[in-house]
């Protein structure tokens, strides 16, 4: 046999394939980089026409993320002593001075505690269902997982309404806990789906073999099936904490600070007297940059994930 | 219930008769809007926490997003905020459906008098039903929708000819509304120092409250009116008289041939990027915005002045500002309580003003000093004169959304007549009352 | 019936292994396993549906306390269906709809297809192509309102570089004509990716020896590509348009951060009216009927399409 084959392309097509696909990529990258870029300009920058592509780099909008500042008249700037750090150097040039930290770095907080919380608890409640329906004759199994699927259909807002009013009275609004429990309940049908695929090809056979040595079923799923399927429970929790980490719609309805997460708060940046620009770039490209840097990472894990919990049906 | 709550806050307002600023240190929540005047009470309160011993932290949120986040709040029964400073129309429900604690013992016991504040704040601010005794709220900040301009602009003396040639008349603040469109059409376009300007940045935001807010500037001054009789609902021919449909097609037309390109969804902030960045002549926004304004170190200054919203067939203003109130829900009442007795404090009271706030209290509003305090003081007090606020009632969030929806497909999609559009509202508003059992 | 599941459950060891477990019998453990996860979705998934049909046939408003609650029968089912305004709500859905998938489509079997020519590289190339989908659509959506400013924006910026257009000339999220289009813009920028991803994965099932054997009937390429890789990949990107119109028919977050629903209610999606109606409104019984409805036609919608997906999957 030689090396040709009539489905490999030809190398004048490949090129060209590849010229276009490129070309596509780094148009879909332009409004990314335009995140970056802008979080490192000035506000006056910012709004410049035409829009700036070379300007000099400045931390001004970080340091309006993470501040909250007052303005001064020019009489007390004059009596300060003269700035001791250089965000406090940033912020006197507009005439501020620095009065305390910002809500960000909370708001990230409670996007990490919750995004975590919640893909734990799906992963452990998805792997253990997984399994009884890999494993187990469970009765109406199909309609059963019918059934958690289609749970994914109904419209956040529609959701929402009851869950609004049963968290009012169990006391769960604007707490991590109704959260991580909203987010679970919300991730658990993909977990248990896509799950239950890697299960599936685990064989039973290294199951039976390690139940006639003598284990417990619950030894043999612990030390058998789960390491087996550690790749697929890793792929599914990057899935379930990308989906907390994004979501929107619960989070504005039901949290409104103790919990709240970044995304509903991202958007509310506004600097002293109108809207700062660099500081809502500066906040999106710290919430948007690992989410980036994961999927870059993980991609093998990841785009198989995507196609595979579509196409399994 | 009712009964109950009040007896509770009589308790209350005792122990901290009692305790005077002894008690435990609690750490209070204050929720307000996020700008300027928020930034200004930070400082202020510095000083209660010296005094009391409480600590104060503050959750502000920005305008676009206040009433829905805050109003979400109170219904779900959440205890975020210990204090609030709620806009003056959410007194309605907040006293009827008992988010508010009601203040009357505690101002009794603590010597408070209602009548020490200027009465429209009162009357705004503070009571419900309204007008009548019964309190929910101190007037925390005193506000209208106002307007300000490029004084330098105004005193060029190219200008001043063009003007003069373009209309016969000498260029300067505006003494009615259509002298006002006559102004920033003047503007509108105009090249100054290289640079294409605008006549002015008014209100047309979709999403909160942003275009009812701008456009009963024009419907208050041509004579609008919510009822025929006030209470009885009545409202066929009185927010769909002649004046209101004329007064509508004006904010349209000011939309349409005065204001910057893509001002399609524009609130507080987009005015003030406007005219902070010298694109327009002249802008509207809230007093509570003028100190900074004036600070600013690029436009404000001997290049900026201000004035109150012109009238046409009478005075007319839009009020803003808002009560503080002790919300319900919180297990920190008495140290709340206790901050609104130190911010009801006359010196507290002219700090306040001095720092950027409006205070509503008769000893400052009052004082001789006080016009020539600020630039803006005057144009304040004669706002605070005139002004009209929109329903109050509890049901006031449906029947804004139904004004926001109604006047934005009209002036900003351009859909539909300026009578039709009134016509609309008022089936809008009826379904409203109807469902509440008012009408 | 003369094997319950739970019989047949257990014997799905062989006797002689199930004889030797320690501990719990298999019917427990599966019920251990699955239970937790049926009792989480129960409590928050329909426990929360049956609530939201009884409040669909009443006045209830949640944020009025100590107000009597009617049962209304069918009144605010009607009143929707009669409203022209919602009609008008579901218009701007369709648009949506029908335009995102569209796009999405078209280009994202376009770049399917160019990417499985197996050129070098085009394993990292996909992965940045990925990316938009994987962030946050209220973030996204919040950003790209900066983009298309019309003084300041990048977008207005390069459309009027490459037409010659004044770039306040036109408001992409300010004008009824072209608020719906941004909308799309965006949510193709966004999605088109996944629609992408699954067109490569129904590429990739089709096995060489199809082509070869066409190759060998000399069938011309475009026949090929009509015969062979079309209807082959068919049924992969009815279930993408099946994902995307579940997910667009619920859309909220991007929309809400780009236009709130405006200008006037041109882009006012079914989503962002019914967070109006439940949520600033306040009237839940109104609000829950509408959920009831939205849900009813997704459902139906989903239904009618598997069916005929399974019809495209059986030839």
């Amino acid at each position: 046999m030689s090396s040709f084959s009539v489905t490999e392309p030809s190398p004048r097509s490949k090129w060209f394939a590849g010229t276009l696909v490129i070309l596509y990529a780094l148009i879909t990258m332009v409004p990314l980089a335009w995140i970056m870029l802008t979080g490192f300009k000035t506000p006056p920058d910012s709004i410049s026409y035409p829009p700036k592509v070379f300007f000099e780099p400045s931390m001004e909008g970080y340091v309006n993320l993470f501040t909250t500042r007052t303005r001064v008249g020019q009489e007390a700037l004059d009596a300060l002593p003269p700035p001791d750090t250089w965000y406090e150097e940033i912020v006197r040039e507009r005439d501020m001075v620095i009065a305390g930290p910002s809500k960000f770095g909370e708001r990230f907080l409670n996007s990490v505690i919750i995004g975590f919380g919640s893909t734990f608890l799906s992963i452990v409640l998805g792997t253990l269902a997984a399994y009884a329906f890999s494993r187990f004759k469970i009765p109406l199994a199909d309609d059963l997982l019918f059934f958690i699927l289609s749970t994914r259909m109904m419209p956040p807002i529609a959701v929402a309404i009851p869950i609004f009013l049963m968290y009012r009275q169990l006391g769960l609004s604007d707490t991590h806990l109704g959260m991580i429990l909203l987010y679970t309940a919300v991730n658990i049908s993909l977990a248990v789906w896509l799950l239950k695929g890697f299960i599936d090809e685990i064989p039973r056979e290294y199951e039976e073999a390690a139940l006639i040595d003598g284990y417990t079923r619950f030894q043999a799923f612990y030390k058998v099936v789960l390491p087996q399927a550690a790749t697929g429970i890793a792929s599914t929790a990057i899935f379930c904490l990308i989906f907390a980490w994004n979501e929107y719609a619960f989070a504005v309805l039901l949290t409104s600070g103790t919990a709240q997460t970044a995304p509903p708060f991202i958007p509310t940046i506004i600097g002293v007297g109108g809207l700062d620009w660099p500081a809502v770039a500066a906040g999106a490209t710290i919430f948007l940059l690992p989410v980036m840097i994961f999927t870059v990472a993980l991609r093998k894990h990841l785009l198989r994930g995507i196609t595979f919990g579509a196409v399994r049906k | 219930m009712k009964h109950s709550k009040l007896t509770t806050v009589s308790a209350l307002s005792l122990a901290v008769a009692g305790l005077g600023g002894a008690a435990q240190a609690d750490d209070l929540t204050l929720c307000w809007a996020a700008w300027d005047p928020a930034n200004a009470l930070v400082e202020l309160s510095k000083e209660f926490e010296a005094q009391s011993g409480h600590n104060m932290s503050f959750e502000f949120i920005p305008w676009p997003n206040f009433a829905d986040r805050m109003l979400n709040e109170l219904n779900s029964g959440g205890k975020l905020c210990d204090l609030l400073i709620g806009d003056s129309q959410w007194i309605g429900g907040g006293a009827e459906n008992g988010h508010y604690v009601k203040l009357n013992d505690f101002f009794d016991a603590e010597g408070i008098s209602m009548d020490d504040f200027a009465e429209a704040t009162v009357y705004a601010y503070s009571t419900w039903p309204k007008g009548t005794p019964n309190y929910y709220a101190l007037p925390a900040m005193g506000d209208a929708n106002g307007w300000f301009y490029r004084k330098d602009w105004f005193a060029r003396d190219d200008i001043r000819a063009a003007f003069k040639e373009a209309t016969g008349r000498e260029l300067g603040e505006p003494k009615s509304q259509k002298e006002l469109l006559e102004i920033a059409q003047f503007f509108q376009g105009r090249e100054i120092d290289g640079q294409t300007v605008y006549g002015a940045a008014i209100f047309t935001e979709r999403g909160s409250e942003g275009i009812t807010m701008g456009v009963t500037g024009a419907l208050y001054p041509w004579g609008f009116k919510y009822e025929n009789t006030p209470g009885s609902y009545d409202m066929e021919g009185a927010v769909n008289s002649p004046e209101a449909v004329e007064a509508l097609e004006f904010y349209k037309e000011f939309y349409e041939t005065a204001t910057p390109p893509g001002y399609t969804n524009s609130y507080m902030g987009e005015s003030l990027d406007a005219f902070k960045s010298g694109q327009v002549a002249m802008a509207m926004n809230w007093f509570a915005f003028f100190p900074g304004l004036y600070a600013d170190p690029d436009t404000g200054g001997e290049k900026i002045d201000f004035f109150v919203n012109p009238p046409q067939n009478q005075e007319g203003s839009t009020l803003g500002g808002q009560g503080i109130s002790v919300v319900a829900y919180s297990d920190k009442q008495e140290a709340a309580l206790e901050y609104i007795k130190w911010f009801a404090d006359p010196a507290v009271q002219q700090k306040w003003w001095d720092l950027g706030g409006y205070s509503a209290h008769k000893a400052v509003l009052e004082s001789p000093d006080f016009p020539d305090s600020a630039p803006f003081a005057g144009d304040f007090l004669e706002a605070m004169g005139a002004v009209q606020d929109f329903w109050q009632e509890p049901a006031y969030a449906e029947l804004l959304i139904a004004m926001q929806k109604r006047m934005h497909d009209y002036i900003v999609a351009d859909q539909g007549t300026a009578q039709e559009a009134l016509d609309k509202l008022i089936e809008d508003w009826t379904e409203v009352f109807e469902d509440e059992g008012k009408l | 019936m003369s094997e319950t599941p739970m019989t047949r459950a257990a014997s799905a060891t062989p006797p002689s292994v199930a004889r030797r477990i320690k501990g719990l019998s298999d019917r427990a453990i599966a019920w251990i396993f699955v239970g937790p996860t049926i009792f989480l979705l129960l409590a928050i998934n329909i426990f929360p549906l049956i609530w939201t049909v009884r409040l669909s046939f009443t006045d209830y408003k949640a944020n009025r306390a100590g107000r009597e609650i009617k049962n209304v029968g069918f009144r605010n089912y009607e009143r929707i269906l009669n409203d022209s305004d919602i009609w008008l709500n579901m218009q701007a859905t369709a648009h949506f709809l029908f335009w995102t998938i569209f796009f999405q489509v078209l280009i994202g079997f376009t770049l399917a297809y160019l990417i499985n020519k197996k050129f070098k590289g085009n394993d990292l190339w996909t992965t940045i192509i990925v990316l938009p989908m994987m962030l946050s659509p209220a973030v996204v959506g919040n950003f790209w309102k900066f983009l298309y400013q019309p003084q300041i924006g990048l977008f207005n910026y390069i459309v009027a570089f490459f037409t010659g257009k004044d770039p306040s000339s036109f408001e992409m999220l300010g004008s009824v004509d072209l608020a719906p289009w941004s909308i799309v813009i965006v949510d193709t920028w966004m999605w088109t990716p996944f629609v992408m991803l699954i067109c490569l994965a129904g590429l990739r099932s089709i096995p060489d020896y199809i082509y070869e054997a066409a190759e060998i009937d000399r069938a011309s390429k475009l026949r090929q590509f009509f015969t062979i890789t079309i209807p082959m990949v068919l049924p992969f990107l009815m279930l993408a348009v099946l994902f995307r119109g579940i997910e667009n028919f619920k859309m909220f977050d991007l929309v809400v951060q780009l236009t709130g629903g405006g200008p006037g209610s041109t882009t006012e999606l079914t989503s962002i009216n019914l967070k109006r109606e439940a949520f600033e409104k306040w009237r839940t019984g109104y609000a829950s009927a509408y959920a009831i409805i939205l849900f009813v036609t997704v459902f139906g919608l989903a239904s009618i399409y598997v069916k005929a997906l399974n019809k495209v999957k059986e030839r």
